[in-house]
């Protein structure tokens, strides 16, 4: 069900409006972080991957895995708005309240058709890098998408994952870098600078693309470029603006882990409508 | 219940055997020839972890990750993710340590249906000093939600304990060592994950151990049978789930325990014991370990001696606990 450039942005707003709604309703979490990343979660979902959310489990579909757990409420609304039958759209504003399949981090407990749970930054590369090498020895078609935040990346473990992911010629494997520049502390290049980010994932050995990350065209180009590149794994370092769509949110460290009051929550919608 | 022991008890000797690492590393081979899903994982200690005889035979279904272990663990995971049965190997000091947060939350909190193989536990590991021995992993794995922790104490036990983790759907950490295990175990004996085996029994007492301190346990019972003590022999090869039977029973009809181990005595076997004893059947206990410190280089022997690891230590600790039952 390949969705058009023009429906994929119709939809990414829908999301976003979901993600303030659903952070102000649970008055804590992550918007900015979340905002930054919905045209690559929109283009995976609903162009790039070979999913089928009627069957969740199917063994040769592609898998996504939110690396930097707390931009769940993306995931959420983006899985919710997919059609899956364990998120459902009507429950989207439970998120993080007591009883609700939309915990703080994704947690397959709750929803079983996320790929990996996830929360503690650093990990979820390794797990993408473990799925592949399983895919290839099966001689699946699967491929598998890890989204990386910026500040995530500080994590020592990543690069073990990416030093390991291009020895082993993984090339089913696109790990994502939502740049957005901004972590909890502050801006990125004052808490810990992970500069130059293209040059250093060509040295850990793989392939790069440096694109606009909400331009839907390119972020899709970008992906089709992935599969095409044999031999080596691809890295997707994405521009973004954390809080995109919203414009007191947009690159503003206060909204990396601080809900939109109510009056914040009327005005980022009326900037969504 | 009356046992007779004196005339059933025929005296242990010990007799190496090949190390559980070893006995890990063939056993490993056999389940790859019989399943096509079983993946090895090492972090650049494979001729020491013996995942290097899997490596040989199926080359494709080896990844090395370098030394990097908490990549190892995750990437184990991910092969779990994937359908595959994976064993992932380093020593216990790097794979638990370096690998837990990786352990708990892409296999315990993520549920995965990961195999850790620690190596090289304990200070029996000798020369190499207390960087590389692991003292705490049994604390450690026994926190993680769901996972099964097993410490066997020979090869024939280890062999079977390995399979069984194979058999099992969800997290295990198994617990090796370095040295020649001694021979505990005959051809026909069973084992089962969570089922403690009685490898002498006993009335006056019962000493509970895992790992190498079985054989030694066996030693001190014989030391304590020539004092006409009759100690019964319990091997816990799984530390999780914790046979609480075996323990209830043991305290129920000898009423004194001793638990040995090849590890500090916080937050091991002894105090998951000592747990389901309060649990159960409340009776006087002492513990075998290492208390509170760390040790050093040399030749097993001469460090579990110093370390107070021996049929001697134990059979002290025998007598103490005796003497307040």
């Amino acid at each position: 069900m390949a969705k058009s450039i023009d429906e994929l942005q119709v939809i990414s707003k829908r999301v976003r409006r979901d993600i303030v709604e659903m952070i102000t309703a649970a008055k804590s979490g992550h918007p900015g972080g979340s905002l930054s990343a919905v045209e690559i979660l929109v283009e995976l979902y609903f162009n790039t991957m070979r999913i089928d959310p009627a069957n969740p489990k199917w063994a040769d579909r592609d898998r996504f895995i939110l690396s930097k757990g707390h931009a769940a409420p993306v995931l959420y609304s983006v899985m919710a708005e997919r059609g899956y039958a364990d998120t459902p759209k009507d429950k989207l504003n439970t998120l993080r309240q007591f009883g609700s399949v939309y915990q703080g981090h994704p947690d397959m407990r709750f929803i079983p058709s996320l790929e990996a749970s996830t929360g503690s930054l650093g990990q979820g590369l390794s797990l993408g890098l473990g799925m592949a090498l399983g895919a290839r020895l099966d001689g699946r078609p699967s491929r598998f998408y890890v989204m990386l935040g910026d500040g995530e990346i500080q994590e020592g473990q990543v690069w073990e994952a990416a030093m390991a992911a291009a020895f082993h010629k993984v090339d089913n494997l696109v790990a994502i870098v939502d740049y957005n520049g901004i972590q909890l502390d502050g801006f990125v290049k004052d808490i810990m600078e992970v500069a130059p980010l293209a040059e250093k994932w060509r040295s850990f050995g793989w392939h790069v693309l440096e694109i606009n990350g909400h331009d839907p065209k390119t972020v899709r180009l970008a992906f089709e470029e992935a599969a095409e590149t044999k031999g080596k794994p691809t890295a997707v370092v994405a521009h973004t603006v954390k809080g995109k769509g919203v414009s007191f949110m947009e690159n503003n460290p206060k909204f990396h882990g601080v809900a939109p009051t109510q009056d914040e929550l009327k005005l980022a919608l009326q900037e969504l409508n | 219940m009356a046992v007779d022991t004196k005339a059933m008890r025929k005296k242990f000797e010990i007799k190496p055997g090949p190390a559980t690492r070893e006995a890990f590393g063939r056993t490993l081979v056999e389940l790859g020839r019989e399943n096509k899903d079983v993946v090895a994982v090492d972090a650049d200690l494979s001729k020491s972890t013996m995942t290097v005889y899997f490596q040989k035979e199926f080359p494709d279904r080896f990844f090395s990750c370098g030394i990097a272990e908490a990549n190892m663990v995750g990437v184990a995971a991910g092969l779990a993710m994937s359908g595959k049965i994976p064993f992932a190997a380093s020593f216990s000091v790097f794979a638990v340590n370096k690998g837990f947060e990786q352990m708990r939350v892409c296999g315990a909190y993520g549920r995965s249906n990961l195999k850790i193989v620690g190596t090289h536990s304990g200070i029996s590991i000798g020369e190499d000093g207390p960087s590389q021995m692991s003292v705490e992993e049994i604390a450690l794995a026994c926190s993680l939600v769901g996972f099964v922790v097993m410490a066997p104490a020979d090869e024939l036990s280890c062999k079977a304990l390995v399979r069984a983790a194979a058999a099992y759907v969800g997290p295990v950490f198994i617990r090796t060592g370095r040295p020649k295990a001694p021979v505990v175990y005959g051809p026909d004996q069973k084992f089962e994950i969570g089922k403690a085996v009685e490898v002498a029994p006993g009335t006056d007492l019962t000493i509970i151990a895992n790992g190498l301190l079985v054989a030694q346990s066996l030693v001190a019972a014989d030391l304590l049978d020539a004092e006409g003590v009759s100690a019964r022999v319990i091997d816990m090869h799984t530390v999780k789930p914790l046979d609480r039977d075996a323990i209830a029973r043991a305290a129920a009809e000898t009423g004194a325990i001793v638990v040995a181990e090849e590890h500090l005595v916080d937050g091991g076997l002894g105090v998951k014991v000592a747990q389901a004893v309060a649990e159960t059947h409340p009776c006087v206990m002492e513990f075998v370990g290492i208390h509170d410190r760390y040790a050093e280089s040399g030749q097993p022997e001469e460090l579990l001696e110093k370390y107070g690891l021996v049929g001697r230590d134990i059979a002290a600790a025998a007598r103490k606990v005796l003497a307040r039952k």
